[in-house]
């Protein structure tokens, strides 16, 4: 799942845009994720300006 | 807010004001719903625009215009410079903008004309029966509410997330999201008339740096770099951070604006029943200058005007607003956003070495317009040498 670091994000959208699967939303100033749609591509992470974004590893049951 | 309008336009930006007042001057029921508690704000843009084509919309309000460009200069890997002039020396060639005064104002026009306005107003689904785009769902002010219409225009903007929830795929791929960081940056050593682009793989890689001056000592100092060489150590920020720290040490960086610009094709296909696309979330900002602004209120105002028309006809299906479609596409924007698209994808395969070998065989260009292509040409043409380059070959190929 994807980790929102909201202290890091600039709230730009530039992730939103790139998401195959339109898991992530910019409203109004906040980034959201919907982790049932995100497949973990970690394209978000690595196109954002600032690193707001972490792939993390999905805790074991 | 009413439930039905002629026209609902998501997003406040200068395209959906545009398609606002075009509406709103055909006499017609539109409201416009933007997210954000504030037109214009937070800025995403690094706000140049040409002269000749602000013109082309409005009459210029002097408050708009941070600054007046009277030259450009692109700077090579290897740090030489070219300086580009117009012919006639000390015309204007382009503004930087202040968005935020801009887009307010671009906005208060539209409502001026009769459109409605509504501000921390969050569409967030579409309406669609039978499979025609009806309206949003829109929530405001802790309530949630269905409002319909003729036509939807999307205008939000690079997140174009309307469109995709009309089941419209809007991704841009990965290698043509340019990411972006800038600075603005007061008490820095600038030419205020003069307009500076970096190029060089270790500067930004297919990408450009820029300085666009705000006023006296006072600049948008920004970098993009496309999404397929961003990653840890190496975002836009940090190739934004080495930049300055080189190039204005003393600098002080009193803003920090972050963004996405789509390098990409245009959507296949800007309209559905009951929905246009236009601007940045048609994906149609220029890919190699990066620029949205003009194309943003030329699709805008398109579309307010094919909007209004069907409106008229009682005709808003998908093949009715395919006119909306079909010009922009053989408008002399679309033709270059066609042509430009061929020049970025040459741009990115050059090296440092190949940049050099086209940029330092001349040192100064006078313009008789200031655009890409007269650029592009007047390269070729004081550069017989640089033609042996194989990719300018194949650039001039895209000019004849």
């Amino acid at each position: 799942m994807i980790k929102i670091r909201r202290e890091v994000c600039g709230y730009c959208g530039a992730c939103v845009s790139v998401c195959p699967n339109g898991a992530l939303e910019l409203i109004d100033a906040f980034l959201t994720v919907d982790n049932d749609n995100c497949t973990n591509c970690g394209i978000c992470a690595k196109i954002c300006p600032l690193g707001a974004l972490e792939i993390e590893d999905e805790k074991p049951l | 807010m009413k439930n039905h309008y002629d026209v609902l336009i998501v997003g406040g930006g200068p395209g959906g004001a545009l398609a606002a007042k075009t509406v709103a001057e055909n006499g017609l029921s539109v409201c416009i719903v933007e997210k954000r508690p504030a037109i214009g704000v937070p800025v995403r843009c690094a706000e140049g625009i040409g002269e000749d084509l602000l013109h082309e919309f409005l009459e210029v309000d002097p408050k708009w215009i941070s600054a007046k460009m009277e030259s450009a200069k692109i700077v090579s890997p290897d740090g030489s410079e070219i300086k580009l002039t117009p012919k006639m020396a000390g015309s204007e060639v382009g503004y930087v903008l202040d968005r935020k005064v801009f887009d307010r104002d671009l906005v208060r026009q539209a409502a001026n004309a009769g459109a409605e306005v509504y501000v921390k107003a969050r569409v967030s689904d579409a309406i669609i029966q039978d499979g025609i785009v009806k309206g949003a769902r829109i929530e405001y002010m802790g309530d949630t509410a269905d409002v319909t219409a003729e036509v939807v225009i999307a205008a939000d903007g690079v997140e174009s997330k309307f469109a995709r929830w009309c089941g419209i795929d809007t991704t841009v791929p990965m290698r043509e999201i340019e990411t972006c960081a800038q600075y603005i940056m007061t008490d820095i050593d600038i030419d205020p008339h003069e307009t500076v682009f970096y190029v060089g793989n270790n500067i930004s890689p297919e990408g450009y740096a820029w300085i666009f001056p705000k006023g006296d000592r006072m600049a948008n100092v920004g970098i993009g770099i496309s999404g397929k060489m961003s990653g840890d150590g190496h975002r836009a920020r940090d190739y934004l951070d080495k930049f300055v720290e080189t190039t204005f040490p003393k600098g002080k960086k009193i803003e920090l604006i972050l963004g996405g610009v789509s390098t990409c094709r245009p959507l296949k296909c800007t309209v559905a029943d009951g929905l246009i696309i236009i601007g940045d979330a048609a994906r149609v900002s220029d890919p190699i200058t990066g620029g949205g602004i003009y194309n943003a209120m030329y699709t805008g105002r398109l579309a307010g005007e094919v909007a209004s028309e069907c409106i008229k006809k009682k005709n808003c299906s998908r093949a009715a607003l395919m006119k909306y479609d079909t010009m922009w596409r053989n408008s002399k924007m679309g033709r270059a956003l066609e042509r430009n698209y061929h020049l970025k994808e040459l741009f990115i395969t050059l090296d440092d070495k190949k940049l050099n070998a086209i940029l330092n065989s001349v040192k100064s260009i006078n313009m008789a317009k200031f655009n890409t292509m007269t650029l592009i040409s007047e390269l070729i043409k004081h550069n017989p040498k640089a033609m042996l380059i194989k990719e300018l070959a194949a650039l001039k190929k895209l000019i004849d």
